[in-house]
């Protein structure tokens, strides 16, 4: 038996002055209901669970990405100080390849999930619902992908096929 | 006394003036120096310019200053530290690199360990900061600071480095910076925590669990997937960093630490584990951390660190002080565990000998290296080539860019060459 081992089974608690020996290690996690966890759980997946209620339309979205938006990563996601989002001009297999979320992103839910968990940088988790499907829709729309009024929303969402979602080969995992 | 050299010594193991690793328990070595034309003072054994009485410095005549509650470095180590590439509109976004050429030995200390962030540090108060466990688990649970302080814990000393590591490698033409500033998002600590294994079984995982999104609590809440065969194995909830807590542009008070794998997988300021049964195709394993190849196709989840090395001295910008034995020193490591052997060749790779590994040699640790070279004031090309205990053999630029061309921007684990010309400088070459 190796020593972690030894200390596992033996259930050592370090703290204060107690060393308690009981059969297994601590168990000092603090049970939570599914109503507590959803506080705490944002994650969006592709297939579109975690996705909140609500909805937006490109041109919904226009006027919030120019306020909000357009200052790190330029008129129309084109490229600022911040990331360039739309607008590849040259191929992913070109001498010179472009990537932005209409080229590279294999998934249109994690734009979602991207823009309500982290931006606008200088006030992230500021959006609301409606606004961050919104600027989901525009930044789509401003990479050819949907239509102007095409409405995003949790259904619509996940449904919506980017150009390179099997452009992916996993390497370290199945 | 130490031996000096004898004329055998002297004989090269391989082209370009490299000796047998034993020449380096004798004495006579000198090392490149930083900067432009020092003189190589100690080894010299010069006297400086300025003359002062030496055997009675003002310090032995005084009393020094009393104690410290927390120490830090000299004065005169000031300019050590890390440099610093941010974004100027958010000032929280971007990098600093461990300075690897001012360090000796195999830790990083807490203070130059590499940082990258993507929207600051973030200010936790430990006791208002929690770590939940739910998804597929029988029972979703919420940790302490305070209680996972009490757990059984474990230490692993080893290194993180960031995927996005060395990318400047990728260029056309060779960047010409300090060590440092182009290979430092990577560095070595003891990390001491929590085995996840422990919590996970405490929440019951369901056996559909396979992966888990692990989110940190900085204002990205920088979210990523890992498979949950990797977390039993020998993920931990990290506390302490070299044995003090850890720092807070390191994680504190939490941080996941994924042995072997690429940086972003070790979430810092870690507040959710989800078990999952797909990874949640978050940005930072889509859009970034995945590798774009000429072909068009990209890989993904890239999560074991290849084998890698480099010489620290000599390295770019530095210099040597004119024809004689020098130390060439270095570092390796893979994520797939111990470095067998390090070669360093003096003459661009045509030949190589063997450097001498320097114990401890762990896995997933940095190594050092040494070698002995004789410099004959003639144009060098200085290169190191790593092999793992698996047998994976660091690749040569050329191969690593005929495989995958120069726009996957991750992983750049080349073979680093350093050129030193007829005046002893040393620059970046590809060769
Ligand atoms: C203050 C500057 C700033 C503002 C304003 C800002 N962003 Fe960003 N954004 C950034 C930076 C910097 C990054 C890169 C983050 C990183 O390094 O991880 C980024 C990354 C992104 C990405 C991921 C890009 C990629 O290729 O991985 C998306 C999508 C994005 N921002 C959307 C938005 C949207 C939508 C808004 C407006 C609601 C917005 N951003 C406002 C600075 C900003």
């Amino acid at each position: 038996m190796s020593m972690r081992d030894a200390l596992l089974a033996a259930g050592f608690v370090f703290g204060g002055a107690v060393c308690a020996l009981s059969a297994e290690a601590p168990k000092l996690g603090i049970p939570i209901s599914p109503a507590d966890v959803a506080a705490w759980d944002i994650s969006v997946f592709p297939d579109g669970r975690g996705l909140p209620p609500g909805n937006g339309t490109a041109r919904q979205g226009r006027a919030l990405f120019d306020a909000q938006c357009a200052r790190c990563h330029g008129a129309g996601g084109r490229g600022g100080t911040a990331e360039e989002l739309a607008g590849s001009t040259s191929p992913l297999n070109g001498p010179d390849p472009d990537k932005t979320i209409g080229t590279y992103w294999p998934y249109a839910t994690t734009v979602f999930d991207m823009t309500r968990r982290s931006m606008p940088m200088h006030a992230p988790g500021s959006l609301s619902n409606d606004e961050a499907y919104a600027v989901t829709a525009y930044l789509l729309f401003a990479n050819k992908i949907i239509a102007e009024d095409f409405e995003i929303n949790r259904e619509s969402l996940p449904l919506v096929k980017m150009p390179n979602r099997d452009g992916f080969d996993r390497i370290d995992a199945p | 006394m130490r031996e000096t050299f004898s004329t055998d010594d002297l004989q090269p193991a391989a082209g370009g003036g490299l000796l047998h690793r034993r020449v380096l328990l004798k004495a006579g070595l000198i090392l490149a120096s930083a900067g432009a034309a020092q003189p190589a003072l100690a080894a010299a054994g010069k006297k400086p310019a300025v003359e002062s009485d030496l055997a009675h410095p003002s310090w032995t005549r005084e009393p020094g200053q009393p104690f410290t509650n927390y120490g830090l470095p000299s004065k005169h180590e000031a300019a050590v530290m890390r440099s610093v590439g941010a974004n100027h509109d958010v000032p929280g976004n971007g990098v600093s690199w461990t300075p690897l050429e001012s360090l000796e030995g195999i830790l990083t200390p807490a203070g130059l360990h590499f940082e990258r962030h993507h929207n600051g540090v973030p200010a936790i108060d430990p006791a208002q900061h929690r770590l939940v466990i739910h998804g597929l688990v029988k029972q979703p649970l919420m940790f302490t600071v305070e209680s996972l302080l009490r757990y059984p814990m474990t230490s692993h000393l080893i290194f993180v480095e960031c995927g996005g590591n060395s990318n400047a490698g990728w260029h056309q033409e060779p960047i010409q910076r300090p060590v440092g500033s182009f290979h430092g998002l990577v560095s070595c600590s003891e990390w001491t925590g929590v085995p996840l294994s422990i919590l996970l079984d405490e929440a019951g995982l369901d056996p559909k669990a396979l992966w888990a999104v692990a989110e940190g609590a900085d204002a990205m809440l920088m979210n990523v997937s890992i498979p949950v065969e990797k977390l039993m194995k020998d993920c931990i909830v990290a506390l302490y960093q070299n044995g003090e807590r850890i720092r807070p542009e390191n994680g504190y008070p939490l941080r996941l630490i994924a042995p072997g794998w690429e940086g972003v997988l070790n979430v810092k300021w870690l507040r959710r584990i989800q078990l999952t049964d797909q990874p949640v195709m978050a940005r930072n394993e889509t859009a970034k951390y995945t590798e774009l190849l000429p072909s068009g196709r990209s890989r993904m989840f890239t999560f074991v660190v290849d084998a890698k090395s480099l010489l620290t001295s000599p390295s770019c910008g530095q210099s040597l002080s004119g024809p004689s034995v020098y130390e060439l020193k270095g570092l390796a490591w893979s994520g797939r565990g111990r470095i067998a052997m390090v070669e360093v060749s003096a003459d661009g790779g045509a030949s190589w000998t063997r450097a001498q590994l320097q114990d401890p040699v762990l896995p997933r640790c940095f190594t050092r290296f040494r070698a002995a070279w004789k410099w004959d004031g003639q144009p060098a090309v200085l290169k190191s080539r790593a092999t793992d205990e698996t047998g994976y053999v660091q690749p040569e630029r050329a191969a690593l860019v005929a495989e995958r061309g120069r726009h996957g921007y991750f992983h750049y684990n080349a073979i680093v060459s350093w050129g030193v010309d007829a005046e002893g400088k040393v620059s970046h070459v590809y060769a």
